[in-house]
């Protein structure tokens, strides 16, 4: 009796703990719900800011309307990167990573005080960082290459923000434990867990690296430290910059499998394949640092050819596996859905008008095409010469970033708001057009900065006339018009964010609560005959291979690629030789 | 699902279908190939940035501009009050990046390989040089000898990409490329 007594006691401090999801029938512990929150909310104010400030570059580089003064353009343009590169994306993983632990296992957060602690840090990291960018002697842009020096505070901002997420990621580790031990789930932890731990043992090389160069540029800023060699800097800097970029990948992927799972029932076609394509991103893409390091003096051939392609390319090879199994899932869930006709019928009749699926289909379609493409090619080491530096790099980056991690995150928000915040939607008619507007208006902007960047136009320049230069030069009159048009179509971008935010803060609110009855119905519209919690059986087996649809999308796929990198020879074979 | 654990607890021995395994091979390969890309153009391709490195302190490096500046200059670059410098045919080259201006202005003979000595005096700068398009980060502290030649000719712009600061958007620079008998 008295154990029993003790078990309905214990039973009532859990159940006070948790609540029941209506639509999953998951128990959502509600320290790791109010965590989730505030770091979502977190990531949406940075990026409303951080997305005015690029909006301000975009019309600054737009030669006829060139808005700032040139310090105001350099000190907007380190905000800039700061608050959306940094701050949007790292806020909003670390909400992702206490999804995938606490609610996708089923189990309590792990020390949710201190998940209080690192929030604390990171917010105050952002804030004192951007202070110290606004105070206006801090505009060395984000990835502050020595010898130029910031204030003490950009350093330590960006210290005490790192800090802060490396205790997320450590809370994200000890959930996995606590559910494991206290066996809240059967057997392997999710696919979208698995994405999310990889994204975390990512972070931890990431974060290790931000600590081993921003502390000694810390000390070195005030005065403690007298030489810090640059070379060595870019190539520790890069293994926190570019490697934090891995961290999106897996956690923009991850989210891929999860909105297909939620809004069309789809399974991975493989376990196997799809885990081990997240175990390619461990163990190879924290070699990307040397994409930054390509045309650099004092670093051999070899060790670029080797790094550069993440050994003979097999982070990418696990990037192309993600560009099929997603796909491939949705196809094979949507054949399961009835959708059986023409190689296409499964695409045509999927849940266009559910803003989810929406965004993460063109995030996939954009990140594999615009970003994926022209990222191996601007990595590979000779081809590098051509497009260093210039607003390829920009352009490239923002078709990974933007089309790709930022659109995946607008398109889950469409399924926290009602699974996390418990609100529906606001705005529905305005929600379905916002992932596309978002995506045709940064598919513009990197598509046009590539552009410009192909003619030769340099990154990070306030003023491509020339106007107060002794010795006048001129870029092609296309450039000019390529960067018209990246003012255009950030305008459209603009729009979209802008809508985004507005939907999210107005649903956080105002917005009606979902209770059991219209908690289904809040996900948005899906297709007919499935249900989230009762999907289709069997994943994977030969059975249900038949993807005609996904053949002939990876085919396109891989001819441009092949295409297009190629071309780039081309050119390249014909600039002055060197050696 | 994706956000369930594997339906099949072993799930590492379920077999892997056809079709996903064909494309495995197939992006595998492809890195491969472009792999020995970038190896068979070390070995075979005229575009490759040349490892030829040198420490030497960034007031060493002025001088050494100075010097040769000084020695083969033949005038100035219009009114802009840059010298002009022509060097012999086919011989070590100096240009220097510095806060903000690319210096001096080279005259280089169509044809001829020239070892360019390239640095910095203060900050890291970014050399792209316009219209062909070659860009090349340049550090302080760093000699870095590009072999390169000059294959058309003209007036090439050179411009600063890596941000340098408030006069970043200032910095630019030119080589000169004439044809052998004018450059006589
Ligand atoms: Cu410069």
């Amino acid at each position: 009796m008295a154990t029993s007594a003790a078990q309905a006691g214990m039973i009532g401090a859990l159940a006070a703990r948790f609540r029941s999801c209506p639509v999953t029938g998951l128990q959502i512990d509600l320290a790791a719900e109010r965590l989730i929150k505030a770091n979502a909310i977190a990531a949406v104010v940075f990026l409303a800011i951080g997305g005015v400030f690029g909006l301000l570059v975009a019309l600054t580089r737009w030669p006829a309307v060139h808005l700032l003064s040139s310090d105001m353009f350099y000190l907007v343009l380190t905000a800039h990167g700061l608050d959306v590169l940094l701050l949007w994306i790292i806020f909003f993983e670390i909400a992702v990573l206490y999804f995938a632990s606490a609610i996708l296992l089923n189990s309590r957060l792990a020390a949710p005080r201190l998940g209080w602690v690192a929030f604390a840090l990171m917010l105050i990291g952002g804030l004192l960082t951007n202070v110290a960018v606004l105070q206006g002697d801090s505009s060395v842009m984000f990835t502050s290459y020595v010898p130029m020096q910031a204030s003490p505070n950009f350093y330590l901002g960006l210290i005490l923000f790192a800090v802060g997420a490396l205790i997320g990621c450590c809370i994200f580790l000890g959930t996995l434990v606590i559910a494991k031990d206290e066996q809240t789930y059967e057997g392997s932890i999710p696919l979208v867990t698995f994405g999310a731990l990889t994204a975390c043992i990512i972070a931890f090389f990431t974060l290790a690296s931000g600590a081993v160069i921003l502390i000694p540029t810390w000390l070195w800023s005030l005065g403690y430290i007298s030489h810090i060699d640059t070379v060595m800097y870019k190539l520790v800097w890069w293994g926190m910059g570019h490697s934090s970029q891995q961290i999106n990948v897996s956690a923009h992927v991850a989210i891929w499998y999860l909105i297909a799972a939620v809004t069309v029932g789809a399974k991975p076609l493989s376990e196997k394949v799809s885990r081990g394509a997240f175990l390619m991103y461990i163990l190879f893409l924290q070699l990307a640092s040397a994409h930054h390091m390509l045309v650099e003096p004092g670093l051999s051939s070899e060790w670029k050819v080797f790094n550069t392609s993440y050994a003979m390319y097999l982070a990418v090879l696990g990037s192309m596996i993600h560009g099929m199994t997603v796909p491939g899932a949705i196809e094979a869930a949507q054949r399961k859905n009835g959708y059986v006709n023409g190689a296409f019928e499964w695409l045509r009749k999927a849940p266009w008008n559910n803003p989810a699926f929406a965004g993460m289909f063109l995030s996939l379609v954009l990140f594999g095409f615009l970003g994926g493409i022209s990222g191996v090619v601007l990595g590979t080491e000779q081809i590098n010469i051509m497009m260093h530096n210039t607003l390829y790099v920009p352009g490239h980056f923002h078709a990974t970033v933007v089309t790709g991690t930022t659109l995946a995150f607008m398109a889950v928000t469409y399924l926290v708001l009602p699974l996390i915040f418990q609100r529906e939607v606001a705005f529905p008619k305005l929600a379905r057009i916002q992932p596309y507007l978002f995506a045709i208006g940064a598919g513009g902007i990197s598509l046009f900065m590539m552009g410009a960047g192909t003619l030769g136009v340099s990154r990070r320049h306030w003023d491509i006339t020339f106007s107060d230069a002794t010795l006048a030069f001129d870029y092609p009159a296309a450039a000019f018009l390529m960067l018209g048009l990246n003012g255009l179509f950030a305008i459209l971008a603009t729009v979209g964010g802008a809508l985004y935010v507005i939907i999210a803060v107005w649903t956080i609110l105002f917005g009606r609560r979902v209770t059991a009855e219209n908690a289904l119905a809040a996900l948005g519209p899906m297709p007919p005959r499935l249900q989230v919690h009762t999907a289709v059986a069997e994943y994977g087996s030969a059975g249900t291979w038949h993807l005609p649809g996904t053949y002939i999308l990876i085919s396109v796929f891989f001819v441009s690629f092949v295409l297009y990198y190629f071309v780039n020879w081309k050119y390249l074979s014909e600039l002055w030789p060197m050696g | 699902m994706a956000i369930q654990p594997p339906e099949t607890r072993i799930w590492w021995n379920e077999p892997v279908a056809r079709g996903e395994l064909v494309w495995i091979v197939i992006a595998f390969l492809w890195g491969v190939i472009m792999f020995f890309m970038m190896i068979w153009w070390h070995l075979e391709g005229r575009q490759n940035l040349s490892t030829e490195v040198y420490r030497i302190a960034p007031d060493v490096f002025v001088s050494r501009t100075e010097a040769f500046t000084e020695t083969y200059q033949v005038g100035e670059e219009g009114e802009s009050g840059v010298p002009l410098v022509r060097p012999p045919p086919g011989s070590d080259v100096y240009l220097l990046g510095r806060l903000w201006e690319w210096w001096p202005v080279l005259e280089l003979e169509r044809g001829q390989t020239y070892r360019l000595h390239l640095s910095s005096a203060d900050w890291q700068h970014g050399l792209s040089l316009q219209p062909v398009n070659i860009n090349v980060q340049v550090h302080p502290g760093i000699e870095h000898v590009l072999t390169i030649t000059p294959t058309t000719s003209g007036v090439f712009g050179i411009v600063c990409n890596e941000f340098c600061g408030a006069g970043h958007h200032q910095m630019t620079g030119r080589i000169r490329v004439v044809d052998a008998a004018a450059g006589g």
